[in-house]
């Protein structure tokens, strides 16, 4: 397998870019729409002339043209070939390596199977799904054996359920076979789930890499600006309530967050992704807060909203429409909901 | 009446084929290559506008009156249209289709045979599929005017004889032709694409 390392590079938006990702991990590259994500990516396929260099296991590959460079490359439209069927799509890269044909039936097969797409086999691009497409897409990728993975935010245009499962399948598959796979989104939920690393690049310049945790955590100021900063609360007491519920206590904020481990000592959670009402909500009393609203701050298309609750004050994220629809006023009393699944904790062996 | 409907028939199918062909092959050439089109582009572009009746006088005075010169009228209204479906379905194509087919180990012609002209084939039909018909229109012109075979040529006898049974088979066996074409090429557009369009 393979190392890349980026270093130098200028191309459009990108500015001296200086990246390095390990033999076998899946480093996510996150950013906004616009940061040069997708032009880092044709520059290590070799699709794009840049200044700079690039390496694969530490030599330089710069002078190497596309089709010689061994990369899967997963583009955001998948691009299947509409003309193929999806055996013959998988079978493309194989033949055009002038594979015996006995061996490009093999593999087909066998990617067909890894796949689960089987029964696909000979249906054109055209009659799949979008999670068939992109399965098909997968398979063609790796149909080469390609020493680097590269993904080009392809889980866009996936409803969230079937990206969410794919996504899983990708990283046991991408574990299984151990290849250097760079992964593309804007989606920083995504990326926490996808990463053993994440870097962030915004307007062309790498501004963070580190482990998802520590992005969001402590994400710098620039990195702020882009997913937000988070609230976080500091934890003065955990009770385990079940095998993967631990109860905390956050000052007068008392959570319910799902976790196997028993001391954790920060929960935090983006603003956008805490609820707030102006009435009592109904439902069981979970992870729900009563607080006083102390500032309003509207800036087109959301409002930013300031609950103090106890010693804690939380920052609250709501769309202008929704803002509108309730009646809410500075010192009025206001209840917050933290939806568990967006809970990020920090545990005492963290 | 079957010796003239087969001159024409003959002339259409060579002159239409050898001006497809040519269309075709240097389609391709300017719009897979950026200098070619950069190079040819103004010529043609200059040279398509003339209708290919308005190159008749110079092609009698180059071939005077034989067989040539009803072909090389077909050639020339052939040859500029399908050139110009062909550059426009070339450089349609999705680039990333391009990239996908170059990461994946294929040269520049096997990209271009194997992805890049099978995508462009519905604007290419678009043009075989009009120049059919039209080359059996400008043939009955040219016929007319400066051709003693044919079935133009045979209208006009027919017409200075006061014959209009005549004239009107003509013009029955010409539609007929003229869909027949065009009906040939839509079938084999459906044959080659209808699968994955």
């Amino acid at each position: 397998m393979s190392s890349i390392k980026l270093k130098d590079i200028s191309k459009y938006v990108c500015k001296n870019v200086n990246l390095e990702i390990f033999d076998k991990e899946l480093l996510v590259l996150l950013g906004p729409n616009g940061a040069g994500k997708s032009t880092l990516l044709n520059i290590i396929a070799g699709l794009i002339d840049y200044e700079g260099s690039v390496f694969f296991d530490n030599k330089p590959v710069d002078g190497l043209p596309a089709n010689q460079r061994r990369i899967g490359y997963l583009f955001q439209e998948l691009n299947l070939f509409p003309h193929f069927d999806v055996a013959a799509n998988i079978a493309y890269g194989l033949k055009m390596q002038k594979r015996p044909q006995n061996e490009i039936n093999a593999k087909v097969e066998e990617l067909l199977q890894i796949m689960k797409i089987k029964k696909l086999s000979s249906r054109y691009p055209k009659e799949l799904s979008g999670g068939e497409k992109q399965r098909v897409a997968l398979a063609r990728a790796l149909a080469n054996s390609p020493r680097i993975l590269l993904l080009d935010e392809p889980m866009n245009s996936l409803d969230y359920r079937t990206s969410k499962h794919l996504r899983t399948e990708f990283k046991i598959l991408q574990k299984k076979l151990g290849i250097t796979t760079l992964y593309v989104t804007h989606n920083f939920y995504e990326a926490e789930e996808m990463a053993q690393r994440i870097a962030v690049l915004d307007r062309g310049r790498i501004e963070q890499i580190g482990l998802p945790k520590e992005i969001f955590f402590h994400p710098t100021e620039a990195v702020n600006d882009f997913i937000g900063a988070p609230n976080i609360l500091n934890c003065d007491y955990c009770n385990r309530l079940s095998f993967g519920l631990v109860e905390v206590k956050c000052g007068d904020i008392s959570l319910v967050v799902s976790s196997e481990r028993e001391k954790i000592k920060k929960v935090a959670i983006l603003p956008e992704d805490i609820y707030l009402s102006d009435i009592r909500p109904p439902g069981p009393d979970v992870n729900r807060v009563k607080g006083r609203l102390t500032e309003i701050e509207e800036s087109s298309p959301t409002v930013c909203c300031t609950v103090i609750t106890g010693k804690n004050s939380l920052r609250v994220k709501l769309p202008q429409e929704i803002f509108a629809s309730m009646s809410l006023n500075i010192s009025g009393e206001v209840w917050l909901i933290l939806a568990p699944r967006k809970l990020k904790i920090i545990s005492d062996s963290e | 009446m079957g010796r003239n409907f087969l001159s024409s028939l003959i002339r259409v199918l060579i002159g239409f084929s050898a001006g497809s062909i040519a269309g075709l092959f240097i389609g391709i050439m300017m719009g897979w290559n950026n200098l070619a089109n950069k190079a040819l582009n103004p010529i043609i572009s200059l040279i398509y506008p003339i209708p290919a009746l308005g190159w008749l006088p110079l092609l009698m005075l180059w071939f005077g009156i034989g067989e040539i010169l009803p072909i090389a009228i077909i050639f020339i209204c052939s040859f500029f249209p399908i050139l110009y479906n062909t550059v426009t379905g070339i450089k349609n194509v999705d680039k990333n289709y391009i990239f996908v087919a170059r990461i994946l180990g294929a040269s520049d012609l096997k990209i271009l045979s194997t992805v890049v002209v099978p995508l462009a084939l519905p604007n290419i039909f678009t043009g075989l599929k009009l120049e059919s018909g039209m080359a059996w229109r400008v043939i009955i012109a040219a016929e007319m005017v400066a051709i003693p075979t044919g079935i133009g040529a045979l209208m006009m006898k027919a017409e200075s004889l006061i014959r209009i049974d005549i004239i009107i088979i003509c013009l029955i066996v010409l539609g007929v032709m003229c869909l027949s074409f065009e009906k040939f090429f839509a079938f084999l557009e459906k044959k080659l694409t209808n699968r994955w369009r």
